[in-house]
């Protein structure tokens, strides 16, 4: 049970003077279970790829299976993909609308045609995992602070009990603190669920410490597809396309380099630390 | 697509009709426009017809530029002339089943639709000569004299400006809340009036929202840069007539002579 | 007295509820006290929501004190004869790089301030001109903004607001809505501007990579100065940052998880030679 993505190829306005390749030949299978930061700055790709995931952007050429089928034969369920594959865009708090929380979380369930218990048991459900306390569900969804915005909006989405749950530059805008709160949150739903998740970013150091698998991606092309450390190895060639690796990367280097035996894979903080205090001690 | 209105119709080119002051083509449009209404007979739309052809040569954008707007009317046009030959009395040419044509009716369906032809591609002229900035700076400064009837004419010129930059804005803010919804599910497709209209709700709420709290945003922006209204003002690109423009507002004159004369007088 | 003062700066908003009756108030700004000198870069840091954008609107006389006095240039803000005065002395750059472009062309919009000042026409083409070419952006004075990058559109920004002559700019937040490159550009813009036409700068934002060169830093929580100080003094209080619902540099937290482990190492570490330095490493042949 995965999503397969088989030569893929997307062009914007084809045929005109403004024709331009988003996506050229991607090839990427994204099994269960995994959590993935996709990682590309501004106009890589990376956004025009995830709407392919779910459908609501068709490959120019090429296919995309879902658990096995096309998601683009005719008699595929496209809203069913949709509640499978649940896509949280950039900035999701813009597209709240209801008059408080609770029913802005039953948008998505109903839809699906859910009856009214089922729908708010999701609801429900799908706020105590994202950490909102009971106190803001009859609350104006307007009436929240920036962080708690924006986890209605992904609550939203889980409603609708996604099997893959991806999220489009989750912390933009948000403070150090607020960042590190919902990556967090998504990490233990992870944990929790067991759901395959997706998290588009353009920063290497929010994803790093997260993910088992980061895919980069550069002008429309896979650029990188491997394990952290494994990528940040080259970070060389990321700079070049204006990607950097986590500063940590940088230090290792800079400390191996200086004569100190460390491992330089390493992608975390107190990966750092343990690394730097056992080659000191030798 | 709906990204083509918004670009505004300006063909970039050079020539002298783009050169000239958009007061001097919003004039002419509207004396070509009056002009084709106070003719009425065939010489008179010859005339018109030749000035036409004269101002769009000299602008030197392709006719199928100019052609383009007429798609949007040809429902308008063909509503107008079935009116007007069948419902015009007067002599009757020949009778088919209830309906009466007329040698009247006939002629006012021609005129008609020339004279719906003629004014939409008069009008494609000017916006696909003049930008939209430049339409609102002419248009601020020909209805200055209106000030004294307290007439906001600064603010509504401003007014058109800033929908003309947001427009583009919204309509890609649009796509995305459209995509945002849709992938919770929503379906704006499908149902009859009432559940379409119910499906917008989703769609219209977060855009109104947005487009409230942008309003907020620029109105501080403009007032951290000094802006206080029109008056202090001065311009960076001020609007000074040339020369070409008193020969173009002559050769509009003569022009309009000649339709009154041959219009209204000579027949 | 510096370019910018304040002193026992309060404000305080009202909350109402949907019938519009009183809920409470709020002190958004509370009992803060500045002083800037001319030609400095300053930097304000704080979490969402904890004042500093109210504060900084203060600056620009879009705000005015509740209690207290802010002079701009020895102008009291609260004094309408002194308000378009003050708005042309200290420039404003906000958040959202489509919410403050007024012009259709980037030139236009760079001549939209001085046009409001009653600048005459053959200056202000060369205000602009001069303006797009401080910041790098002179090659699309004739682009829509609708077709730049974000760091390309907060650059028009800038350059607006450089072509009101002004002695302090305030950026609040003009990073946060940028992806890294974009955030890039417009600080080495500001940097520019700051030692190149030593204009003041007050640059506002939770990002702590963007302070490292500022000359002085305070950090705002619940509307007061939490910490105040050089870069390198703030970043050696890791733990009080962290209660502030900021972060440091990873360098700067690997040298204090470092130290906390036992390992002799000073504080307010800021880049990785020093990191290597302070581990007693040999310079790089």
């Amino acid at each position: 049970m995965s999503i397969i993505l088989d030569h893929v190829n997307y062009v914007y306005e084809a045929g005109t003077a403004m024709e331009f390749a988003a996506l050229k030949d991607i090839n990427l299978v994204i099994p269960d279970g995994q959590f993935i930061g996709l990682i590309g700055h501004t106009g890589s790709g990376k956004s025009t790829l995830v709407q392919h995931l779910n459908g609501l952007l068709a490959p120019t050429s090429g296919s995309i299976y879902y658990n096995g089928a096309d998601i683009h034969d005719s008699d595929y369920n496209k809203k069913e993909l949709r509640s499978k594959v649940g896509l949280v865009f950039q900035y999701p708090e813009h597209q709240l609308f209801e008059i408080d929380v609770f029913s802005d979380v039953c948008f998505g369930p109903k839809n699906l045609g859910l009856d009214k218990k089922e729908t708010e048991l999701r609801a429900y459900a799908a706020l105590k995992q994202v950490g909102l306390e009971d106190e803001y569900f009859y609350q104006s969804p307007f009436d929240l602070s920036g962080g708690q915005k924006r986890r209605v909006a992904i609550a939203g989405v889980l409603a609708m009990k996604p099997e893959v749950l991806i999220l489009d530059e989750p912390t933009a805008g948000l403070d150090p603190k607020g960042r590190d709160e919902i990556l967090d949150q998504i990490a233990k739903l992870r944990e929790e669920t067991g759901i395959t998740v997706i998290l588009v970013s353009h920063s290497m150091e929010d994803v790093a410490k997260y993910v088992d698998r980061i895919i980069v991606m550069n002008r429309g092309q896979v650029l990188f597809d491997n394990e952290p450390g494994e990528v940040f190895k080259h970070y060389k060639e990321l700079e070049q396309v204006g990607l950097a690796a986590p500063q940590v990367t940088y230090i290792m280097h800079e400390l191996k380099q200086r004569g100190l035996d460390v491992d330089t894979d390493i992608t975390t903080i107190a990966e750092a630390k343990n690394e730097i205090l056992k080659a000191l001690n030798k | 697509m709906l990204r083509d209105i918004t670009l505004g119709q300006y063909y970039q080119t050079d020539s002298v009709i783009h050169r000239l002051d958009p007061r001097v083509k919003l004039v002419t449009t509207i004396c070509f426009i009056i002009s084709l209404f106070v003719v009425d007979n065939l010489i008179g739309y010859l005339i018109a017809g030749i000035f036409l052809t004269m101002v769009i040569k000299l602008s030197k954008v392709p006719l199928k530029y100019m052609l383009r707007g007429m798609k949007s009317i040809v429902f308008l046009l063909l509503i107008a002339v079935v009116f007007n030959l069948f419902l015009t009395p007067g002599e009757t040419v020949f009778t088919f089943w209830k309906i009466k044509i007329t040698m009247e009716g006939i002629r006012q369906a021609v005129f008609m639709a020339i004279r719906l032809i003629f004014l939409i591609i008069g009008s494609s002229v000017m916006t696909l000569t003049t930008t939209p900035n430049n339409l609102t700076d002419g248009m601020e400064k020909l209805l200055g004299p209106l000030k004294i009837f307290r007439v906001p004419v600064h603010e509504i010129a401003m007014m058109m400006s800033i929908a003309l930059r947001f427009i583009p804005i919204l309509l890609e803010e649009t796509d995305k809340i459209m995509k945002a919804q849709i992938a919770r599910g929503a379906d704006f497709e499908s149902g009859n009036l009432i559940k379409k209209a119910k499906s917008l709700v989703p769609l219209l709420v977060p855009l109104f929202i947005s487009a409230f709290r942008r309003a907020n945003d620029l109105a501080m922006a403009m007032e951290a840069r000094c802006y206080r209204g029109g008056d202090h003002r001065t311009k960076m690109k001020p609007l000074i007539y040339k020369k070409r423009d008193g020969l173009a507002y002559g050769v509009v004159v003569c022009y309009l002579a000649l339709c009154v004369v041959v219009g209204r007088i000579l027949l | 007295m510096g370019i910018i003062e304040a002193k026992n700066l309060v404000f305080e908003y009202i909350r109402r509820d949907e019938e519009g009756n009183v809920e409470g108030i709020t002190r958004a700004v509370d009992e803060v006290n500045l002083d800037i000198r001319q030609g400095d870069f300053v930097a304000i840091l704080g979490h969402n929501g904890s004042g500093k954008s109210t504060l900084a609107k203060h600056i620009n006389a879009i705000h005015y004190p509740t209690e207290g006095t802010v002079w701009v240039d020895g102008k009291d803000t609260s004094d309408d004869a002194n308000l378009w005065e003050i708005r042309q002395e200290a420039g404003m750059v906000f958040q959202n790089p489509d919410n403050q472009i007024i012009g259709q062309v980037v030139e236009e919009d760079v001549g939209f301030g001085p046009e409001n000042l009653g600048v005459p026409t053959a200056e202000i083409w060369e205000r602009v001109e001069e303006s797009l070419k401080a910041v790098g952006m002179y090659e699309f004075r004739k682009h829509s903004p609708n077709k730049l990058s974000g760091g390309q559109k907060q650059r028009v920004s800038i350059a607006g607001v450089i072509a009101m002559h002004p002695k302090c700019i305030v950026l609040d937040e003009p990073t946060a809505m940028l992806d890294p490159n974009g955030r890039k550009e417009v600080i080495r813009a500001v940097r520019a501007l700051n030692d190149v036409e030593r204009i003041t700068i007050i640059l506002i934002t939770h990002y702590m990579e963007e302070i490292i060169h500022a000359d002085r830093v305070f950090v705002m929580d619940k509307g007061k100065i939490a910490m105040e100080g050089t870069p390198r003094e703030i970043f050696s209080q890791v733990e009080k940052l962290k209660d502030l619902r900021l972060d440091v540099p990873q360098v700067t937290l690997l040298a204090h998880e470092l130290g906390k482990s036992g390992l002799d190492i000073p504080k307010g570490i800021l880049t990785c030679e020093e990191l290597a330095a302070a581990l007693g490493l040999p310079k790089k042949k």
